[in-house]
């Protein structure tokens, strides 16, 4: 394996160069919009006065190359710094939201991932039956709906009228693990029903795109049933596409639940990188980014790696 | 606060809020209009109060300088105390201080502290702390929203630990209202300022754990030094941004309480069992802003050609949905004590308003209006009306819809004619002197008026509630006729809780009973 392991050390490489790509992005948009923190924290309230000391207590008032240097300069020793607007310890606001995040994408992942891996293959074997016209519709529209309303609904039906679970997931630390588990319900089975339709579906192209081969049709003249066919011998070879798509759905369930978090008063990062674009909060702005990328690079990585692990030709492309 | 004025609210609110607590709570008429059960019960002790707001954010700090939403406000509020506070009725009444009182001509204030309070850490509060939570909002350096308010004073002397002597530059008889603002809690002294990282405060709740826009959570302070107030064993606090998220989280009981109710809804959110809705008419309003300084607004006959083709009553009823009560272009509400209540109410006649466009000289007015939700929610919408309401007028206002981001800086003091918000403030002088006076740092309609600002300087340092009411009443008259400011509307405060939950007289000078929800009320 030691091509794989230099592709990794390349694309690890590789990654950290995007990474400094995207904190320079990132610090230029938040420079290019206007207002800074001081007016934001102060807003109606801002005085000439008033905003310049801000500034001066905050070093808001040297130039923009001079701050981002000495981000980058931190940075590059492990300290992520302090918060503008609250003088808190980054790294102290985002270990624990960070973790929360993690935790919400895990559950939806561990609903959303079996049961799109299912419905593709029972999809595939049953192709164009009403099964599969059925799943295809009922996923198809729940991914079409805007996360808030499918939230709304289950709200409504499993909440409200039901009663059967809460309607906020406010987590806190202290709180035991199942209990955690039964908060995240509601918005992990909306994540689910927004992410589930495109992985059920690559998987079913994927498995039919194979059905077509020589090697199908040998096992189905070999007299197999249609079931192990498909799980022994059409799964495994359509891995790599889905495993692609199941990895590009994982970043979006750590970066992209920002409405759901709002919606059900989920303490994630989400929410810490909203109210801290608005509010012009630079650091925290940087260094939340630069989870979210990081975990679009390392994500993408493993999406790679496993595919070559179970298709090891694409270590030698043409 | 005389009897006549409680009828003048009632007639103010409209048929709708019959049975809400109206502003009217204030002026002690609340008993005749809630449900009885409200008044009945005296205060319990006990219970964990859960409380969703939709204000908070990640980048809030516990540092009362900076204190910018209903949350920290409220927070802050339960956790500390001030010199001086506007209590459910209304009135100001000593807090951490114990009697004050001021030289003839309102220049030297004297306040007596209470002894042997002592605060969330054991120490006792003396009169070091106060000048050094006071300090805090003042110097070269300080950030503070306060500072503004602070700079009359140009000394504080302790004498001895139990009393302090703040002399102010010019009389003011508002001083100790001032002094009551909730960017101006004591705080224990620590080295050269004071400590607001803990949270330390003397107030009716311990901070326990503070997560900046998700939740704070607090306990009892068993030796609160008022008595009668703090009733919950611990109660938290939660931030819900999302209206809807915070409707449900009270209907499945996950909150007792909440604010800002989306008044699209709260016709069926009343209707529902279990729940009360809470309305308290205080000082917010919200403005329409010209630039006296600039034309055609430099034209006091153009204001006032527009102060005449609103319809505020059509305005009112569509953006706050009934919730509020119509403005007559002067910033005093009718729950204030110094509101002039004989005041004609101005309407919507367009015959007065081509009137006074022909003084001006003028057949029709072509105008820009700025608007966007950071100025007011339905600011947009309201400027729409607007527009339609003044066409026949002769007037062609085009209404912009202004980025949110930059708002306050970008197009709030800088463009000719723009939406904008107020919380309002506690006392006219403090009112007028924020946003009216010529020198006002705020003064966002760039209003100058000799006679006005002469009106000011002699009310404020007037002891004689009588003259000074006199004073004030012209001055709402001037600004109504001849200031810059267009005011359609007072926004009431709608908040939602549990029927389980109780609290006496509601003030209304602030959200959230004051912002001290967690403090006066109780389960029943």
């Amino acid at each position: 394996m030691p091509q794989l392991v230099k592709m990794v050390v390349q694309r690890l490489a590789l990654g950290l160069l995007t990474l400094f790509v995207v904190s320079v992005i990132i610090f230029l948009g938040v420079e290019l919009l206007p207002g800074d923190l001081t007016e934001a924290i102060l807003g109606q309230s801002a005085t000439p006065e008033t905003v310049a000391a801000f500034r001066r207590e905050l070093g808001l008032d040297l130039p923009p190359h001079t701050r981002y240097l000495e981000w980058l300069g931190n940075i590059l020793q492990g300290d992520l710094g302090r918060s503008l607007a609250n003088g808190r310890e980054i790294s102290e606001l985002i270990s624990w939201r960070l973790y929360n995040t993690l935790f919400l994408a895990a559950i939806a992942a561990v609903i959303a991932v079996p049961l799109a891996l299912v419905l593709g293959v029972m999809a595939a074997l049953h192709r164009n039956s009403l099964f599969d016209r059925v799943i295809n519709i009922t996923t198809l529209t729940s991914i079409s709906f805007p996360e808030f309303f499918v939230a709304y609904i289950l709200i409504l039906f499993l909440s409200v009228n039901a009663g059967w679970f809460p309607s906020i997931s406010n987590v806190g630390s202290e709180m035991p693990f199942w209990d955690r588990v039964f908060r995240c319900i509601l918005p992990a089975l909306t994540l689910t029903l927004v992410v589930v339709a495109h992985m059920m579906r690559m998987t079913r192209a994927a498995i039919i795109n194979l059905l077509a081969s020589p090697y199908i049709e040998m096992a189905n003249l070999k007299g197999l049933t249609r079931t192990r066919i498909i799980v022994r011998h059409a799964l495994p070879n359509a891995l790599a596409p889905i495993i692609n798509v199941i990895v590009i759905n994982l970043a979006y369930l750590v970066v992209g639940v920002v409405v759901v978090e709002v919606v059900f008063v989920y303490p994630g990062m989400g929410q810490l990188l909203v109210d801290s674009v608005s509010k012009r909060d630079i650091p925290v702005v940087q260094s939340t980014s630069m989870f979210f990328a990081g975990a679009f690079v390392l994500l993408n990585l493993l999406a790679d790696m496993l595919a070559i692990v179970t298709n090891p030709r694409l270590l030698h492309p043409k | 606060m005389g009897s006549d004025k409680k009828d003048d609210s009632i007639l103010m609110s409209s048929a709708s809020r019959r049975g809400f607590l109206t502003g009217a709570s204030a002026l002690g008429v609340a008993a005749a209009m809630a449900p009885s059960s409200v008044m009945a019960a005296s205060p319990k002790k006990g219970g964990h109060f859960r409380l969703g707001l939709g204000h908070g954010s990640t980048t809030d700090s516990l540092d009362p300088a900076t204190f910018e939403n209903l949350y920290m406000q409220v927070v802050g509020a339960t956790l500390r105390n001030g010199l001086t506070e506007v209590d459910q009725n209304g009135n100001l009444v000593p807090e951490l201080a114990e009697s004050f009182h001021a030289s003839p001509d309102g220049r030297v204030w004297s306040f007596k502290l209470r002894q042997g309070v002592k605060f969330h850490n054991g120490k006792t509060m003396d009169s070091g702390d106060v000048i050094a939570s006071i300090n805090h909002h003042r110097g070269k350096d300080s950030k503070s929203a306060a500072k503004k308010l602070l700079q009359p004073i140009i000394e504080m002397k302790a004498d001895g630990p139990n009393a302090l002597v703040i002399t102010l530059q010019d009389g003011n008889a508002d001083f100790p209202y001032i002094i009551s603002d909730y960017h101006i809690p004591i705080m224990p002294k620590m080295g050269n300022g004071v400590d607001w990282k803990s949270g330390v405060g003397t107030g009716a709740m311990v901070l326990q754990k503070y997560e900046a826009g998700v939740r704070t959570t607090m306990k009892r302070n068993p030796n609160y030094f008022k008595k009668g107030f703090g009733h919950f064993d611990s109660a938290e606090v939660i931030t819900i941004a999302d209206a809807t998220a915070r409707t449900n989280a009270l209907t499945t009981g996950e909150i007792d309480a909440m604010d800002k109710v989306d008044l699209k809804t709260a016709h069926l959110l009343k209707r529902r069992k279990g729940l009360r809705l809470l309305e308290a008419s205080g000082n917010q309003h919200y403005t329409f802003t010209m630039r006296c300084d600039t034309p055609p607004f430099d034209n006091v006959h153009v204001r006032q050609a527009l102060k005449y083709s609103i319809d505020r009553e059509a305005i009112m009823k569509t953006v706050l949905k009934g919730h509020g009560a119509i403005g007559n272009d002067h910033p005093i509400s009718a729950s204030s004590p110094q509101h002039a209540s004989s005041l004609p109410q101005k309407s919507y006649d367009i015959d007065k308003a081509k009137f006074h466009l022909k003084k001006a000289g003028m057949s029709s007015l072509k105008i820009d209006l700025s608007a966007a939700d950071s100025a007011f929610a339905g600011s947009v919408d309201a400027a729409i009306l607007f527009k339609e309401h003044a066409r026949p007028a002769g007037i062609d206002i085009n209404v912009i819809r202004e980025p949110n981001d930059g708002y306050w800086s970008k197009v709030w003091m800088q463009k000719p004619f723009c939406a904008v918000y107020w919380g309002g403030r506690p006392t006219a002088d403090w009112m007028f002197s924020t946003a009216y006076a010529a020198d006002a740092a705020w003064n966002d309609s760039f209003w100058q008026h000799p006679h006005f600002n002469e009106l000011l300087l002699k009310a404020r340092a007037e002891l004689d509630t009588g003259k000074r009411n006199a004073m004030y009443a012209e001055m709402q008259q001037i600004v109504s006729d001849e200031g810059g400011v267009l005011i359609p509307m007072f926004a009431n405060y709608v908040m939602a809780m549990s029927d389980k939950v109780e609290h006496g007289d509601v003030a209304a000078n602030w959200a959230m009973d004051g912002f001290k929800a967690i403090e006066r009320w109780w389960f029943g």
